[in-house]
């Protein structure tokens, strides 16, 4: 379990960002995985006063606080309404409501856990994240970056976007075999997969959607993507289930793309 | 260092110390409904309210509660009476163990959804781990309980 000496819930994010330079300090967000990492740190430094559990729609799409609740992704009406309720079927499987309660978008972003559906799904749409020092950068980057001592304070989604996730899981709540992300944006498609077991990578980018749709492409892209091994699965089995999932998150985002369609007629 | 919240509706004060989890807290005051099964977010048995909403007691930081409205299954006897009489009615307890925390999920399942279906009834226990039960039961028992709930069915 984790130790910590002083606990510190933050009044400012300068004050949070001045505590968390020292390196015997950590930030603490939904303290899921965090406590059972067995490290001893002088300060944890609490950001849960600070107001950045908001989702807010922007005029290009959505920003959210880093501290903003997975169950508050997975329920929030603008936000699900905005992407075909994406958010609500990809962040279901994980754990259960309680967990689900507790953990932060924050938190999954800067831990850059492999296994993340939240990341992948993120990385998909293409979101930005917002640090209170560097200032604005495209997860795509942030997720190849070492960890630093800057804090995330906001996510951004841009909108206009259609996404699928579709994930494997050797049971309903466990953490995913191999999660894949696709999102239908005006630049294309873009493909994530995930758990591989090594962190989130785009797979494609601006895919044209004849090619998306063409198994022979994806399995090539597939081919391209380098997998691993572990407990949950081999790297032989998660480079053979991976162009289906790839395949059906494309046609998820057609689905959905389609569904909406057919409501605006309505 | 010292917190004070509110605790089933009395506002209690305790020294904690900075690592301590609610989990704990919550044991020292005397709520043993809360237990500990496995301390890696995955059981559903340390689940109380935070605020109204469904938590797990083990990963919240007791210093986070400061001014925060916790609910335990000692503060919600008359709720509980119910979904029991639901849960012994349909058979859907064996060993006990991992009722309190699955009772808690429950009632903030009624307050969510109080109309949920078999699905939702699934999805929303998804973590509440029973290993006596095998979930049919307990969704019988939870159906009856929202059904009475919501005065479909008489008591």
């Amino acid at each position: 379990m984790a130790k910590y000496k002083n606990y510190v819930l933050a009044r400012s994010i300068e004050e949070a960002y001045e505590l968390n330079q020292k390196k015997s300090s950590v930030i603490v967000a939904g303290n899921m995985w965090l406590r059972m990492c067995g490290m001893n740190k002088q300060t944890a430094v609490d950001l849960s006063l600070l107001g950045l559990d908001r989702i807010e729609k922007t005029q290009d799409g959505f920003v959210v606080g880093a501290m903003t609740t997975l169950r508050a992704l997975e329920t929030d009406t603008a936000l699900n309404d905005a992407f075909g309720s994406v958010f609500a079927r990809a962040l279901a499987p994980i754990v259960g409501t309680q967990f689900r309660s507790t953990a932060t978008v924050g938190g999954s972003v800067y831990s850059r856990f492999g296994f993340s559906d939240v990341s992948a799904l993120l990385l998909a749409l293409d979101a930005e994240v917002v640090l209170h020092q560097r200032g604005v950068v495209k997860l795509s980057e942030y997720q190849l970056e070492a960890w630093d001592r800057d804090i995330i304070t906001h996510i951004r989604i841009p909108g206009g976007q259609r996404a699928s996730v579709q994930s494997v899981r050797v049971s309903g709540t466990d953490i995913p075999t191999l999660v894949c992300a696709a999102a239908k944006s005006e630049k294309g498609i873009r493909i994530v997969l995930g758990a591989r077991p090594a962190r989130a990578v785009i797979a494609a980018d601006g895919l044209k959607l004849v090619d998306a749709q063409n198994i022979h492409i994806i399995e090539e892209i597939a081919g391209r993507t380098a997998f691993g091994t572990n407990l949950r699965a081999g790297e032989a089995y998660r480079r053979r289930i991976a162009p289906v999932l790839m395949a059906r998150a494309v046609k998820g985002c057609m689905e959905c793309e389609a569904k909406e369609a057919a409501e605006d007629e309505c | 260092m010292n917190v004070e919240f509110m605790l089933n509706g009395r506002k209690v004060s305790a020294l904690i110390e900075a690592d301590d989890s609610l989990y704990t807290v919550l044991r020292a005051l005397g709520m043993y409904s809360v237990k500990c099964g496995c301390e890696t977010t995955n059981c559903g048995l340390c689940t109380v309210h935070m605020d109204g909403k469904a938590v797990l007691s083990c990963s919240v930081p007791a210093a986070r509660c400061a001014g925060h409205e916790i609910t335990t299954l000692e503060g919600m006897q008359d709720e509980a009476k119910l979904l029991g009489s639901c849960l012994a009615g349909e058979g859907a307890e064996q060993c006990g163990f991992c009722a309190p925390g699955m009772m808690m999920n429950v009632f903030a399942l009624a307050k969510e959804n109080p109309h949920a279906t078999d699905d939702e009834i699934d999805a929303f226990l998804a973590g509440n781990l029973c290993r006596c039960s095998g979930y049919v039961s307990q969704r019988r028992a939870v159906k009856k309980y929202l059904s009475i709930k919501a005065g479909e069915v008489c008591v």
